[in-house]
């Protein structure tokens, strides 16, 4: 494959999750090794063996999962690796300096003495773009770079990147939002299953076409569904507080769920819903209020007890929560029920029951797999997502809590994922949808809750959220 | 009360405990290291074993103490050199790799011992000379606990200085603790992992080597199989107490070791009727309370005990 | 796809193991040269004091049977995502509630004796992890300090009890130790003539046992999904700190169990000084069995006849039995390390994820 960037350009590349895009630039930078092919820069062919080689080339890189170190300061990560230093003393003084400058220098503004684990996402994704120019990076690599912020930040960085290539500078911008491609690139590459399907700019190809080459069929850009018709309530929480490593996490939050309607929570990541989620399933001790499931106070009962009134659990990190990668498909599907029967008859596992059920739940869900007995490592990982959502949705439940029920999965299975939970909605489930993709939540949900420091601040109605003020919600702006 | 304090003799209880407490920072200084560089390090038992064993065969080899000294920390360099090769290059479990080489201490320090020293009818070299320094030596009381040891507690109380100030204040030691939270940040940042981490391995070895030397050269001048009894895994547990800083592990050690003098302190001298097993247990329930205590809060380098492969 | 697992399982299930041991040997070999002795000389006599000297081979099946024990409690323990390196204090700990009973009753026929003997042995050992399994479930200390510590603890416990009149001490014998066991609670030898006694056949039992738990029953399923994935086990509802103090207590259990066995088919009672090392021998088995029960049974057997023919070594040929020591430590490593024997005999690499000793994530801090 192929791709041509220039000076002075903002390069997209375009593709969804799985098509390359993270691993064609990690061969950019030196952290993955190419079987074949060259890469040249300025002109000449380039050996990038390691990130040191890149970086000496002036390639910076922005990871989609930042690449910063909680515990030290803003400074100490902008030069580790090429510290100020005094025959191996910090000189930290001179650091302090140095990065004062440099950030005035490109209007990104931050403290060099602040701990990084103080951050906002936005300012820790300023720290590492300082990071990347203090290395001197003339062509910087942004991972997925909006994934974390408020549209309020987004265009916030979109100033920076403008600035940056006015300056000369090249910028690669790796994405899967049409959007964003739209209004920031000069170039569009557009890959699918680790090859290039077809490089364009966004004044010859509008959204539609994109999606198509991005995809390789036509894709439905909206969900379609009926209105809802709420139920009674299914799932209440009053006055909810949480606490997150002695801080208020979750601050006072009340909300209902009814049956037969989706309930959305937008907000930027770590404003408390992961804290939200983890405490309605019982994951997570509440400092106080009360959690109800129908009528019945589950707020100082298990996980399991409230599993096993109803609620189901799509929970945001499916390789640390959601399976377990070394167990066969089939023991994933009944993980939450293997010691009920007909999976168990006194204490012996009932494999004939456990099979059966897999192949059922394998079967109506769509999990490409060849046998129930392979291990679930083996699945893709849009297959794994199904996996998740065939054992929650499977028992029907009366309750669903979806947090990122699609992250990191390809369109087919967030399609066929976002229509399992229409449908079921339809069948009377009441859905608790937390996500930070703000496209999803407007698409899916029937009614969206912001949520910001721990807070609702508002709650609107589905068919006339706009999407401007939803931003400035999420930001904390209004 | 006078007569309380003379039988209890507070300095010398003091001085004893800040002896007793040197192999106890200098085990803890080395899972320091390590473990701030990501790599854990249960196998400090086993590496003082074989700087005890090696740097007392070195000194009655040579009838040089200074050699033997020397030897410990070079031997304690060389094995904790084999839990890195298996840890970083092999991926081998952290706990494993330190198990490996706790057993293997114990299997190569019988082995030679038996066929070495233990047939011998020569004396030993001895033990390390006790140095009082000029003019400081006799100030009352910080006198004789700081200023009249013997050369390893002197090291000790140097080292705890050195360690802090390289950990905190060196490009070395903002790189090692880059590695020990956030590996792959580091190496993005152009450090290299594996080398950071091999140092630091080693370095753990010269340091708890030399907490070996302690136990032989220094307290009794002679080898005995087994006689590092723990005390690599109370330094451990002194290095958590400490939240890994070596100011924090220093007095966790101290008050490891304290707990050992108080106890008998009573009964020898009070005569206060506890039985000796339970005396005995102080130090090791101690480390089991302060550890279960300690990991509350937790400061441990966040990327201690995984492993890391390059991409 | 068949076979290339087949050939996988081949290859890690047998080649590697028994490569592994051959390599221990080499190693140990280099280490018997550089003392000055002779390497095949030194191995010979191992081997005859293992296997073919008088009385030997079952003496060898003695010292197998507590590492069968002690083997499936340190794997279970694997299985859960535990390093239970405390086997030794378990075993001892069991052991003396163990023989406590057995000596203190009298008078009962002997399947009901052995039984209620053995029960107490485990349960002492039950409740002397489950204390580790406790604190790292509830205050997350790790496994390893603590396991380490109660151990020294387990020792001094056993020598108080054991020395102190009144207690557990024997009226009248010089040397310090408990009163006999009663007659009806002692295992019965299997084979006349030697000292092999009816807990091989309890051994022999208990394999299949806890295979079967592991596998098969509702609790092993938690265990090994705690094992592997916490945050997936708990999600799905299961109590993650409970599983962790069962699977700690069955380990602790089952070191008991080794303990009381010993007692009841072998020494009879119990003295105030302890033999140090089945706590590492236990997870150099447990390793080798690759955590699987079945395992157990030939490296524990392996285990029995190092330990058998070490002293017979050490008398013949004045090589120390700790050489048995730095087999196992190798051995330990090559199985721990399957790359290093994979790149000595140019095998292809593994699959990834194949083979799990402990847990995937190391959260605790060491």
């Amino acid at each position: 494959m192929d791709l041509d960037v220039r000076w002075g350009e903002v390069h997209a590349l375009l593709g969804e999750n799985g098509a390359g895009k993270s691993t064609l630039m990690n061969v950019v930078y030196g952290l993955v090794h190419q079987d074949s092919g060259t890469i040249e820069f300025d002109g000449k062919p380039a050996q990038v063996h390691s990130p040191q080689d890149a970086i000496r080339l002036g390639i910076g890189m922005v990871h989609q999962h930042f690449m910063l170190i909680p515990v030290l300061t803003v400074a100490e990560n902008i030069v580790l690796g090429r510290e100020v230093q005094n025959a191996g003393v910090m000189d930290l003084g001179r650091a302090y300096r140095t990065v004062r400058e440099l950030s005035e220098r490109y209007g990104l503004q931050v403290d060099p003495k602040a701990r990084v684990e103080d951050l906002s996402v936005g300012v820790q994704q300023r720290v590492e773009i300082l990071k990347a120019l203090y290395r001197g990076a003339r062509l910087l690599i942004l991972d997925e770079p909006t994934a974390v912020l408020t549209p309020q930040e987004v265009s916030g960085l979109f100033q920076i990147v403008r600035n940056l290539t006015a300056e000369g500078n090249a910028v690669i911008f790796i994405t899967h939002k049409l959007a964003e491609v739209m209004e920031i690139a000069d170039q569009i590459t557009v890959m699918r299953r680790g090859k290039v399907v077809a490089t364009t700019n966004p004044k010859e190809s509008k959204p539609p076409d994109l999606a198509r080459m991005m995809v390789g069929r036509s894709v439905l850009l909206r969900v379609e569904k009926q209105r809802a018709k709420p139920g009674d309530v299914l799932l209440r929480v009053e006055d909810l507080v949480v606490m997150d490593r002695r801080q208020v996490a979750v601050d006072h939050i009340s909300l209902e769920v009814r049956a037969g309607e989706i309930l959305g929570v937008a907000g930027v990541e770590g404003n408390g819903q992961n804290e939200l989620v983890e405490s309605i399933v019982g994951l997570r001790a509440t400092r106080s209020g009360h959690i109800r499931l129908g009528a019945r106070d589950v707020s100082r009962r298990s996980t399991r007890f409230r599993l096993h009134s109803g609620l189901g659990l799509i929970p945001a990190d499916r390789h640390r929560e959601g399976i377990i990668l070394e167990l066969p498909i089939s023991d994933n599907l009944i993980l939450n029920r293997y010691d009920l029967p007909p999976y168990e008859w006194w204490m012996v596992r009932q494999f004939r029951a456990i099979r059966a059920t897999a192949e059922r739940l394998i079967k109506t869900f769509d999990i490409r797999a060849q046998s129930p007995d392979q291990p679930a490592s083996s699945l893709s990982g849009g297959n794994q997502q199904k996996l998740v959502v065939a054992r929650e949705l499977g028992t029907g439940p009366k309750v669903l809590v979806a947090s990122q029920p699609t992250r990191g999965v390809d369109v087919g299975s967030i399609e066929f994922i976002h229509r399992q939970i229409i449908s079921q909605r339809d069948a009377g489930l009441g859905v608790l949808l937390v996500s930070s993709e703000l496209d999803e939540v407007l698409a899916l949900a029937d009614r969206v809750a912001v949520m910001y420091r721990g807070r609702i601040v508002a709650v609107l109605d589905g068919e006339d959220a706009d999407r401007d003020r939803i931003g400035l919600l999420m930001a904390g702006a209004a | 009360m006078s007569s309380f304090l003379s039988q209890l003799d507070p300095v010398s209880l003091l001085s004893i405990t800040l002896i007793t407490a040197t192999p106890l920072t200098l085990a803890a200084l080395g899972g320091m290291m390590c473990e701030r560089s990501g790599v854990v390090n249960i196998a400090l038992e086993g590496i003082m074993l074989t700087g005890a064993f090696v740097g007392y065969a070195a000194a009655f080899a040579t009838h040089n103490l200074w050699l033997g000294v020397l030897a410990a920390i070079v031997a304690g360099m060389l094995i904790a050199g084999l839990h890195a090769v298996l840890s970083i290059n092999f991926l081998v479990d952290q706990i494993v790799s330190g198990t490996v080489i706790n057993i293997l201490a114990v299997g190569i320090t019988g082995v030679f011992y038996r066929t070495f020293i233990e047939s011998q009818n020569r004396a030993g070299p001895g033990t390390l000379p006790q140095w009082n320094i000029p003019f400081f030596s006799d100030i009352p009381v910080l006198g004789p606990i700081f200023f009249q040891n013997q050369f390893v507690t002197y090291a000790m109380l140097a080292l705890i200085v050195i360690v802090h100030f390289t950990l905190f204040h060196t490009v070395w030691g903002l790189r090692t603790r880059a590695c020990g939270e956030h590996p792959r940040a580091a190496e993005t940042a152009g450090i290299n992992v594996y080398f950071v981490r091999y140092v630091n391995v080693i370095a753990s070895g010269a340091l708890a080597g030399l907490g070996g030397a302690y136990f032989s050269l220094q307290q009794i001048g002679n080898f005995l199989p087994g006689m590092t009894g723990g005390r690599g895994f109370i330094g451990l547990a002194a290095m958590i107490f400490g939240q890994w800083t070596p100011v924090g592990a220093f007095l966790a050690s101290l008050l490891f070791s304290a707990s050992d003098q108080v106890g008998s302190r009573l009964q020898s001298v009070f005569h206060v009727p506890i039985p000796l097993q339970f005396l005995g247990m102080l130090p090791y329930i101690l480390t089991i309370v302060v550890v279960a205590g300690a990991m509350g809060r937790a400061v441990a380098p966040a990327a201690v005990g995984r492993l890391y492969k390059k991409s | 796809m068949r076979e290339r697992l087949h050939v996988d399982w081949l290859i890690n299930s047998i080649f590697v193991p028994v490569a592994s041991v051959a390599a221990g040997f080499v190693v140990a070999g280099l280490v018997v040269a550089a003392t000055g002795a002779d390497p095949l000389l030194a191995f010979t006599s191992l081997f005859q004091g293992a296997v073919t000297n008088r009385n030997a081979f079952p003496e060898t099946l003695v010292s197998t049977v507590p590492y069968v024990f002690l083997g499936l409690g340190v794997a279970l323990g694997f299985r859960a995502g535990l390093f239970n390196i405390g086997a030794e204090g378990q075993f001892y700990i069991g052991a003396l509630s163990g023989v406590f009973i057995a000596y203190s009753i009298h008078g009962l026929p002997a399947v009901i004796e052995i039984p209620l003997a053995m029960v107490a042995g485990m349960a002492g050992g039950f409740a002397w992890a489950s204390i580790a399994g406790f604190l790292k479930a509830r205050f997350g200390a790790h496994e390893v300090i603590t396991t380490i510590m109660l151990n020294y603890v387990a020792f001094l416990v056993a020598n108080y009890l054991v020395d102190t009149p009144g207690l557990m001490l024997a009226r009248d014998v010089s040397t310090p130790r408990t009163p006999d066991v009663d007659v009806n609670a002692v295992l019965p030898i299997i084979v006349a003539g030697s000292r092999l006694h009816f807990g091989l056949i309890l051994a022999l039992v208990a394999v299949p046992l806890v295979w079967f738990l592991i596998e098969r029953t509702t609790i092993g399923f938690q265990l090994r999904a705690v094992g592997f994935n916490q945050g997936a086990a708990r999600a799905a509802g299961m109590s993650v700190g409970r599983t962790m103090v069962l699977a700690m207590g069955l380990s602790g259990a089952l070191a008991g169990a080794a303990g009381i066995v010993q007692v009841l088919g072998v020494s009879r009672h119990m003295t105030d000084t302890v033999a140090a090392g089945y706590g590492f021998d236990a997870i150099a088995i447990a390793l080798l069995a690759r955590s699987n029960p079945w395992g157990v049974l030939p490296a524990a057997l392996l285990f029995g006849a190092l330990h058998n023919g070490a002293s017979f070594m050490q008398l013949q040929t004045d090589v120390s039995a700790d050489l048995i020591s730095i087999v196992q430590a190798s051995v330990i490593i090559f199985i721990a390390a399957p790359a290093i024997v994979r790149w000595i005999f140019h095998l292809r690499p593994e699959a990834a994820g194949s083979v799990q000793i402990t847990s995937r994530e190391a959260k605790t801090p060491v």
